[in-house]
């Protein structure tokens, strides 16, 4: 009795009414002969039976879905004996419920069952065993009402395909606005849970506070950990990485870039550019690996033997690498911008006798620069939202510090340690993980408007 | 030009100035397109370096490592009654078997300490292995069998030369005398190394030997098989009606810029969102193929959108005049025409799509799929990882042999990318048509 069974049930009546509806729409019409005299061809007819057959009834098992557990819970919980809940907090009421539950499924009890535990646990079952039943009813007799509904309403003058294209259109419509909906909750979720945090640590704390030590006390009269939730060295780090990234990719990019929409011969573009894009779609946990294992180590004997003092886990290592990353990026939106640049531009600086790389340098380097700039921040913004790569060769203090050579730590890295360890899910440091990614999605998109904004004007100027 | 020279000097004509310049100038040619060439190349060997390190690392985790010993299947330990009864069989103790094996082996060995450094030669996992045997086959119990059996994980690194044997004792795993028993069985042709199975068959282990990416392969499978379910109907219809339907509005402006912005947000945000709405308000359960399908979906849109808006506009208005004009609905015009014209270029997208969606990690991290599951998962709403995380957990565990099996999975990790990387490209070749 699972509901996916019920799912396929309910798409075998959708393919029966669409059988139905077509043979229906035919007959009405007086035939195959005679099916000129339909407004629309049996096909939609059909497809409009399987909709009516369908959407009501998987409307309603999506509701079902949904509200079941909801209601059997109230349910059994007004039918506990009330000494049972009472005084108890939310929290442990909803442990209780949970211990009913797990008592009901056989899994593992927190608790030695009371034999009211277990009849509410009986009960639990009884109603569940009833309400999937009831699904299971109201779900096909809802699919076949529908089947049968069309069926009354098919006659030759029934526009179908209109009404079927208005719902595919009402689809369409749903589909897209979908990208509206990830935005709208995206913002919601970060901004609610920052707004309970900024209740509890000032945002001036936040913002400007040079000390982060997220670790809450557990215990009331624990000492020494009461939480300190200043930024201020997460944007340092986050920025120092960003900054070594930046400065390996921009001018590999670039000058790969120059060299390969300007110089290269066709036949070396052609593998050289794919080649270099491969760097693009490894997937940056295998960027993290290489970081963390390879280039860090590498990175602290050469320091070593230099007589420097280098952290196993050091910005360096995570900044050079992130850049590596970065380098198809920036090269492939310069290139872009690069191929725009009209050849009359160039044509006209060889006239007047100078050579390709003053050509390059002095014209079309200037009039692509907006392009450059905005595929730079784009780059940047990638660089301060990287996860992967910090988290596996980043450290995890806070250091608030100036040198590449020492460890240091990221937003992103502390959104995943925050929030993948063991804690309840309203403390004070899984809700500093969303003021923290509230702070990373704003700025990227900050930078990403801005870049947008320059590139499309950009191009304008020369289409 | 008309400058007139000073008086006595030679005239100076701007050829002269020109020639006198073009050595400087072209050195400076020379030297710009040499620093061009070198990040180019340089570019290209971080590929090679990438590539080379990962291949370098995990090539050798493709075989494992056996020990070959004659084990007797003792009537008395595994069948104490005689009963030949599967129950019985499978809960006795073939670990003793092993450890007799072991001692016979090495009967000079006495130490309580040098016994279980002995013992300890010998995987964990090596008891399964023999019980699989008996069970198979019952006619074992009683006769003494060579036994091919799987090594222990720091056996497996002495014997690949991961531990180097030149190193002072107290630096190394495997001590001397363990070294001296490999050294030993490596004489009598007794150790041998075989391709990999587990590595493929498993589940992970905190035994690396007995680890294996089975399980979040089947976890990648699973959520991508969901991502796409989801992520391409709403991808090509949302293409469809932005750009064939939607009127020129604010509304419409809006979503345009919201899906250029969605493809620039960290992937983290998206791990955010899948926390606070799809688990802690519509109760989705955690570290499932379901929640992280959900949530690579909203990350993958954006690029299947975009690339399908690209593969509709390159169908030439004509079409679509030519449908309207013999009476074809709006509608019927785009799912008849338009859309089999443009579906190459959507399904390229979507792969680019689904390989993004494989080799993510970071917001996956969120929604719990970091959990340590051994069990293989068996569908949609079962525990499970997916291979970049399990890349992941791998690359913190602490045993050399981790190391190893990381890049292994990394290189199966990248298989599976380059193959759908180069479908992408030989379906844009093969179906790309110039109007």
């Amino acid at each position: 009795m699972h509901t996916s069974t019920l799912l396929i049930l309910v798409l075998a009546f959708m393919s029966l009414a669409y059988y139905v509806g077509r043979k229906r729409a035919i007959s009405t019409a007086g035939g195959v002969t005679r099916i000129n005299t339909l407004h629309s061809l049996p096909v939609y007819y059909g497809l409009y039976a399987a909709l009516w057959a369908g959407l009501p009834a998987l409307l309603l098992m999506g509701l079902w879905a949904g509200f079941q557990d909801d209601i059997l819970v109230a349910l059994v919980k007004s039918e506990l004996p009330a000494t049972m809940l009472d005084g108890l907090s939310p929290g442990a009421a909803s442990l209780l419920v949970n211990d009913i539950k797990n008592l009901a499924s056989g899994a593992i009890v927190s608790r030695t069952p009371t034999p009211e535990m277990q009849l509410a646990a009986d009960r639990y079952n009884l109603y569940n065993q009833f309400a999937v039943w009831a699904m299971w009813l109201a779900v096909s007799a809802l699919a076949l009402g529908g089947m049968a509904f069309a069926w009354l309403r098919t006659q030759p003058k029934m526009r179908a395909r209109n009404r079927v294209e208005s719902i595919f259109m009402a689809i369409l419509v749903i589909f897209s606005s979908i990208a509206i909906l990830t935005t709208l909750g995206i913002v919601l979720s970060v901004l609610f849970e920052s707004m309970r945090f900024f209740q509890e640590v000032s945002p001036l704390e936040f913002f400007f506070g040079t000390l982060w030590s997220p670790q809450t006390a557990l215990r009331a009269d624990q000492i020494g950990a009461s939480g300190a939730f200043g930024a201020v060295p997460l944007f340092t780090g986050t920025l120092m990485v960003s900054a070594i990234a930046m400065f390996v990719a921009v001018p590999i990019g670039l000058m790969s870039a120059i060299y390969l929409s300007e110089y290269a011969p066709r036949k070396v573009r052609a593998w050289a550019k794919p080649t270099l894009e491969v760097l693009a779609g490894v997937p940056t946990v295998v960027y993290g690996f290489f970081a963390a294992l390879t280039v860090a180590p590498f990175i602290r004997e050469l320091g070593m033997s230099m007589g420097l003092n280098v952290a196993s886990e050091s910005a360096l290592a995570a900044g050079l690498v992130m850049g590596i990353m970065i380098i198809p990026f920036v090269s492939s939106l310069s290139e872009d911008v690069i191929n725009a640049v009209p050849q009359a531009m160039r044509d006209g600086s060889y006239a007047l006798g100078a050579t390709q790389s003053e050509t390059i340098r002095r014209v079309i380097i200037p009039a692509a620069l907006p392009g450059i700039v905005g595929g730079i921040l784009l780059a940047v913004s990638r660089a301060i939202g990287e996860t992967m790569i910090v988290v596996m060769a980043a450290g995890l203090a806070a250091n608030l510090t100036a040198n590449p050579l020492e460890s240091v730590t990221t937003v992103t890295v502390q959104i995943v340690t925050l929030l993948t360890g063991d804690q309840e899910f309203d403390s004070a440091k899984t809700m500093a993980a969303f003021a923290l990614g509230l702070t990373l999605f704003v700025v990227t998109l900050t930078l990403n408007v801005i870049a947008l904004h320059i590139v499309r004007k950009y191009r304008e100027q020369y289409e | 030009m008309n400058k007139t020279p000073a008086a006595g000097a030679p005239p100076k004509r701007a050829i002269d100035i020109v020639n006198a310049s073009l050595k400087r100038r072209y050195a400076r040619e020379r030297r710009f397109r040499f620093i061009g060439l070198s990040a180019v190349i340089l570019g290209l060997s971080f590929v090679g370096l990438l590539f080379a390190d990962i291949i370098a690392k995990g090539h050798s985790a493709f075989v494992q490592t056996y020990i070959q010993l004659p084990v007797h299947f003792e009537a008395a330990v595994l069948d104490p009654d005689g009963s030949r009864n599967p129950e019985v069989l499978a809960r006795a103790n073939y670990q003793q078997l092993i450890r007799d094996a072991l001692r016979t082996e090495f009967p000079g060995v006495t130490d309580r300490r040098e016994t279980r450094t002995l013992y300890s030669m010998i995987s964990v996992g090596a008891p399964t292995q023999l019980r699989d045997r008996v069970l198979a086959n019952p006619d074992l119990i009683g006769t003494t069998q060579d036994v091919w059996l799987l090594a222990d994980d720091d056996i497996d690194m002495l014997v690949k030369g991961h531990i180097d044997r030149g190193l002072p004792e107290n630096q190394r795993r495997v001590k001397d005398q363990a070294v001296g028993w490999v050294e030993q069985l490596e004489a009598q042709g007794r150790i041998a190394k075989r391709f990999n199975t587990i590595f493929f068959t498993n589940g992970t282990s905190r035994e690396p030997e007995l680890a294996g990416i089975a399980g979040a392969l089947m976890g990648s499978f699973y959520t991508l098989i969901l991502t796409l379910l989801f992520a391409f109907p709403i991808g090509v219809g949302a293409a469809i009606y932005l750009e064939e339907f939607a009127p020129k509005n604010r509304w419409t402006d809006l979503i345009e810029v919201n899906i250029n912005n969605l493809a620039a947000v960290p992937s983290i945000v998206f791990g955010l969102l899948g926390l606070a709405v799809f688990i802690s308000v519509f109760g989705v359960p955690r570290s499932t193929p379901l929640v992280a399908a959900l949530v690579l979906t909203l990350m993958t849109l954006p690029t299947i959108i975009i690339a399908s808006r690209a593969a509709l506009k390159s169908v030439p208005p004509s079409i679509r005049e030519a449908a309207l004009g013999v009476g074809a609905s709006p509608l019927q015009t785009q799912i008849h025409h338009v859309l089999p014209l443009a579906m190459p270029g959507m399904l390229t997208g979507t792969i680019i799509g689904m390989a993004q969606a494989l080799g993510e990690t970071a917001p996956l991290l969120m929604i719990g799929m970091i959990a340590f599951i051994v069990e293989i998962p068996s569908g949609f709403t079962s525990p499970s990882t997916v291979l970049p995380v399990q890349i992941f957990l791998w690359a913190d565990s602490p045993e050399r042999a981790f190391v190893e099996r990381t890049s292994a999975a990394i290189m199966v990790l990248l298989a599976f990318l380059i193959l759908m990387n180069l479908t992408a490209v030989l379906l844009r070749r093969r179906f790309e048509r110039r109007w």
